[in-house]
């Protein structure tokens, strides 16, 4: 009963109501987190029905996140949903961000997951961080310089051509509906401190193999975002290697990869 | 000496669908290169110019991560499992 009032008086913020978002949101409504921001650009498409659960054929066109507000709200009509239709950015995050409790980080593209990592890091905000591929989703809890964060793990993202989007590489659906099941735990777990959340986990998800591992994660002393103090960490729109500011320019001397011509 | 290295989907299609294979190598690196050996591709998605783990790709022996141990030069034990797990963002 505590654990339900505590549950009611938290907020949590979706990035994405997609295909993590969806089944995610379904869930931490359903169990009675009385506020559940989203924020989500996109609209309804076709394309998106076979895994973003929140959407359905007669929604195709709507906005996601007035969609997702009116499929949480028809679940549970006592939680509060709040809707950012906009582009997640350097100029927006921290409004957005500031009041909630935690984020569920099931965004699309590795600049975005840079930018909720340093602005939770700002914000001492945790975030439960899902992400998939093909046949393959991975969880972890960052939680602000208590753990290891996004960058301590993927200090850079890879190039674009090694990083196709869901939509380009093709998801089972039922994956994300997996990963996304598994963020809405942890979400719970850390908003009622109970259990062990992954933190300095990262769980990995085989659907082919049938099989979940798990691996350490450690916190990198020398990590550009979470080794800063909060004060220090800038938020900013990120370069093609999504280096957070401030950054020291490298010493002019310093061996840089030059592209081979062809 | 003989160890699994566990493949992830993204490079699956070098060892022609095999999500694990049998190398050897008494390091994590030589391990690596022996799966280049044998399945040519994965030293230039792994490996930077100078022959450096490329940032986006964890490898872990066991659940360890080598760039917390020592890197490429991270020993390996008969029977160890060597996981390349790189980056992914869908959602």
């Amino acid at each position: 009963m505590a654990g339900q009032v505590k549950l009611l008086r938290s907020k949590v913020l979706l990035i994405g109501a997609g295909g993590l978002g969806s089944p995610a949101a379904m869930y931490l409504a359903a169990a009675g987190v009385g506020t559940l921001g989203i924020v989500d650009m996109d609209a309804v498409d076709a394309s998106n029905l076979q895994r973003q659960i929140l959407h359905s054929t007669e929604r195709i066109g709507e906005r996601k996140v007035d969609s997702a507000k009116k499929t949480l709200t028809s679940l549970n009509p006592d939680v509060n949903v709040l809707t950012y239709d906009v582009r997640l950015g350097a100029d927006n995050i921290l409004d957005i961000f500031s009041g909630y409790d935690l984020v569920v980080d099931g965004g699309d593209n590795f600049p975005t997951r840079y930018l909720v990592n340093d602005a939770s890091l700002k914000l001492g905000i945790p975030v439960v961080h899902g992400s998939i591929f093909r046949f393959e989703g991975q969880v972890s809890v960052y939680l602000p310089h208590r753990g290891p964060c996004y960058r301590c793990q993927v200090p850079e993202p890879p190039p674009p051509e090694l990083a196709p989007s869901c939509s380009e590489a093709g998801v089972l659906g039922v994956l994300p509906g997996i990963i996304g099941s598994l963020q809405a735990m942890e979400a719970i777990k850390v908003l009622l401190g109970i259990g062990e959340p992954l933190a300095g986990r990262l769980l990995a998800y085989d659907a082919l193999e049938g099989t979940f591992r798990t691996f350490r994660l450690n916190r990198d002393p020398q990590c550009p975002a979470c080794s800063l103090p909060k004060e220090q960490l800038v938020i900013e729109e990120y370069d093609q290697l999504c280096l957070p500011h401030p950054v020291a320019p490298p010493p002019v001397a310093m061996p840089v990869a030059v592209p081979v011509s062809a | 000496m003989s160890v699994k290295v566990r493949v992830p989907t993204q490079l699956r299609p070098l060892t022609g669908g095999a999500g694990e294979v049998e190398v050897e190598g008494v390091t994590v690196g030589e391990a690596l290169k022996a799966l280049d050996a044998a399945y040519p591709g994965f030293a230039e998605r792994m490996f930077d110019e100078a022959g450096n783990l490329r940032r986006f790709v964890n490898v872990f022996v066991g659940e360890q991560d080598v760039r917390f141990l020592d890197g490429l030069a991270t020993p390996v034990q008969p029977g160890s499992v060597v996981s390349v797990v790189p980056a992914v963002a869908g959602g």
